[in-house]
């Protein structure tokens, strides 16, 4: 088994052999280093989007609108993705933001998932019929679970979650109800013990 | 009255012949390793090896419910494979520090790959891979010695200091290792290369077994034990190359805690106020004690020698000047000591004295070992809604002296760092003579800030760093990093690290110091010869050790 420093080592050599500077090369090391980690094929897409790109184009997206349209190309799932995790925390007003064919998307995700970090807020990033929730980099939640190699996702969204719970308030307040079941009720005694007890407080 | 002492400019303490003249201190790994492994349990739990001394041995250290095994394996090797360089393929010994115990079928499965060495498969339960060559010399005479009844001729101990040396040690995930995720939660192994200290450790004790088992197989009746004081003095060789280089360039947080750590030892030392009169003994007896080490200390390096002596010149000065014009019982003694020693002697002496002033003052490097590794991924991420008025800042604050090279200059572009096909290794080369210079590796800090600043320069102070970063994707490492030293000023080399004059061994020697390596013998200015724990207590002597073994050496 490869251990994850190799991956990484590896994943940026090959970024930079296969044209990006070593800056981004960096980030993509990290970012295969993460997928592997969570179970996902990174290195799988990798090499093959490595391989495409020596006989295909691909097209840069520097700055990163609400609706994100390819020229001719697809877009390069490397540099999109390193604009998106760059500018995430100017994009995030537009609470969702949408993209036309990313070449190998698998490769796009480590950049939306660190960037859930780097807000500090979920991202839901959809990759034509397949969700993944990007949870602060922490963990990711997919119906994705295939070891294969997406080429191409024709519709690409990412929504950025809004910070709430994921429950209502009366489910909170029954658990709360059965928590209080651990607490003691305590006598006039042990009241009148207790801190700040016995003292006028408008001193 | 107190007084508040700056920590030392990282302009100048991070220059490459002030980081190439730093030594072993309290702040050391070893030391650091021997002190917290202490009370661990030490075995030697199978020593399987034939008369000549080629097989199997474990060692281990134990504590509640962990276990670390060192895996030795002892192979027979022809005097013309016998080879120091990276490009050897078979060695006297290889180990690896293996998690927990090894079963018969770990052993097994790790004497087809251990000695294969880098083109060998390790698993996530192997944490470090090395391998050893036996100085022959030595380790022939030794063993004659012992076998005829006769300990060794300390003379010529004293001029190798080894039986083995090792030449290369790999960790964290190198060849299938176990990576650093998975370990670093364990607090006995929390700071800085704590288990490549341990398999050093481990493997010099099966030196003195291995000897000491081949000496009995020629002479059973009248072979003798190598004496325990000699087995004291005896430590682990070490052939280091330009693969440590990069290390310090690509973990900057890391060489910043390593460098603030000594840097606030020293501040906190020149802050004290009364010195007790049994530290500033312990302070003077050991420094008279390691002129020793430093007069034992061979090379046939002039560069080396040259600084030995301009060393021993400022020593014996300096002491001189202690014992007849200083006095420890004025305020603040160590701070107007550090004053006349910045004025007075040269770098690799003040560097020396640095690392002395620590030995009375375990209160103080005790808290600062634990803060001398690094989250390195934390700091990962580019803060991107950051202005370019902000970077051109952070530049000119803290890269002053880069910004000042003049990079068309030919000498100041001299070289470039690559990695050799061969061996997956850095080297360094001239751009001019030799080809590969469009394969760099982006270890040119100085002139790459320095472009960045040009860059920077022509852009709106008002323009965030995701913009700028949009259109100069190829500055982005530097610009990683520049938001890295605003942060931990003591991160980056303050030097050009591809210029004529660059000497590679002084990063080497930064790096070994913090290791606690003795005894620097630059066999070029590419790689050099060290020597690891010479002095220190044996394994079953852990338990009650003197902290400053490193000064007790005989030779």
């Amino acid at each position: 088994m490869k251990s994850l420093s190799e991956i990484d080592t590896l994943s940026k050599r090959a970024s930079r052999a296969a044209g990006y500077s070593w800056g981004i090369a960096e980030e993509v090391g990290k970012n295969i280093r993460i997928l592997e980690m969570f179970g996902l094929p990174g290195i799988k897409n990798l090499n093959d989007f490595y391989k495409k790109k020596n006989k295909e184009k691909f097209e840069n997206l520097n700055l990163i609108s609400k609706k994100n349209k390819t020229n001719n190309f697809q877009f390069c799932p490397i540099m999109s993705g390193t604009s998106f995790l760059d500018q995430v925390i100017s994009l995030e007003k537009f609470k969702e933001i949408k993209f036309e064919k990313i070449a190998y998307p698998i490769l796009f995700l480590p950049f939306v998932s660190r960037a859930s970090e780097i807000i500090g807020k979920r991202l839901l990033l959809k990759l034509d019929d397949k969700e993944f929730l990007l949870n602060f980099n922490n963990n990711i939640y997919s119906n994705f679970i295939k070891n294969e190699i997406i080429e191409v996702a024709k519709f690409v969204s990412i929504k950025f979650l809004d910070n709430s719970d994921s429950f209502s308030e009366k489910e909170w307040k029954e658990l709360y109800k059965l928590s209080e079941n651990t607490f003691v009720e305590e006598t006039d005694s042990l009241k009148e013990g207790a801190a700040g007890a016995g003292l006028t407080d408008n001193d | 009255m107190n007084t508040q002492v700056e920590l030392r400019d990282p302009n100048l303490i991070m220059k490459l012949s002030r980081l190439g003249s730093f030594h072993q201190s309290k702040l050391s790994f070893l030391r650091s390793f021997l002190r917290e492994f202490k009370d661990w349990e030490y075995k030697r739990d199978s020593f399987d090896l034939n008369k000549f001394g080629y097989g199997t041995a474990v060692y281990s250290f134990k504590k509640n419910s962990r276990t670390y095994s060192l895996v030795c394996f002892a192979n027979e090797l022809n005097e013309k494979e016998r080879s120091d360089r990276v490009i050897a393929t078979k060695w006297d010994a290889a180990f690896t520090l293996y998690d927990g115990i090894p079963t018969q079928k770990d052993i097994f499965r790790l004497k087809n790959e251990v000695p294969k060495q880098e083109v060998g498969r390790l698993s996530y339960k192997e944490l470090t891979l090395s391998r050893a060559n036996k100085s022959v010399r030595i380790f022939d005479h030794v063993v004659k010695s012992l076998s005829e009844g006769n300990q060794p001729d300390r003379k010529l101990l004293s001029k190798v200091g080894y039986l083995y040396r090792t030449t290369a040690v790999y960790g964290s995930g190198k060849f299938g290792l176990a990576d650093r995720f998975r370990i670093k939660d364990r607090k006995e192994i929390y700071g800085p290369f704590r288990l490549e200290m341990m398999l050093v450790y481990l493997v010099r004790q099966f030196t003195f077994d291995q000897v000491n088992h081949v000496a009995k197989k020629i002479n059973p009746k009248k072979a003798v034990l190598l004496d325990l004081e000699i087995c004291r003095n005896l430590g682990i060789g070490n052939s280091t190359g330009l693969g440590m280089a990069p290390f310090i360039v690509n973990h900057p947080t890391l060489l910043n805690n390593w460098i603030f750590a000594r840097e606030t030892a020293l501040k906190k030392i020149r802050e004290i106020k009364n010195i007790k009169i049994e530290d500033s003994n312990l302070f003077k007896m050991c420094l008279k004690k390691s002129l020793k080490n430093i007069t034992s200390w061979n090379t046939d390096s002039e560069y080396q020698q040259k600084k030995i002596e301009s060393l021993l010149n400022d020593l014996h000065k300096f002491i001189t000047f202690i014992d007849k014009d200083f006095d420890f019982s004025r305020n603040f003694a160590f701070n107007n000591l550090y004053q006349w020693i910045e004025d007075n002697l040269k770098e690799e002496c003040v560097e020396y004295l640095v690392s002395m002033m620590m030995e009375p003052y375990e209160s103080i490097t005790n808290s600062l070992v634990s803060q001398m590794s690094s989250e390195e991924e934390k700091y990962f991420n580019i803060p991107t809604n950051r202005k370019v008025s902000d970077l051109k800042k952070i530049l000119e604050k803290k890269y002053q002296d880069i910004l000042k090279i003049d990079f068309s200059k030919k000498e100041n572009n001299q070289n470039f760092w690559f990695i050799s096909k061969n061996k997956e290794e850095p080297r360094l080369a001239d751009r001019f003579a030799e080809a590969g210079s469009d394969l760099e590796q982006p270890l040119a800090i100085a002139r790459d800030i320095k472009k960045l600043y040009q860059a920077l320069l022509e852009k709106n102070d008002d323009c965030t760093i995701d913009r700028f970063l949009a259109n100069n994707s190829n500055l982005r490492h530097v610009v990683r990093r520049a938001f890295i030293i605003e942060k931990f000023p003591y991160s980056e080399i303050q030097d050009n690290t591809i210029g004529q004059s660059i000497v590679p061994i002084d990063m080497l020697r930064l790096k070994l110091s913090f290791f606690g390596a003795l005894k620097f013998d630059p066999k070029s200015d590419k790689w050099l010869r060290i020597c690891m724990f010479q002095g220190a207590p044996l394994p079953i002597e852990l338990k009650n050790y003197d902290a400053h073994w490193v000064y007790n050496s005989l030779n």
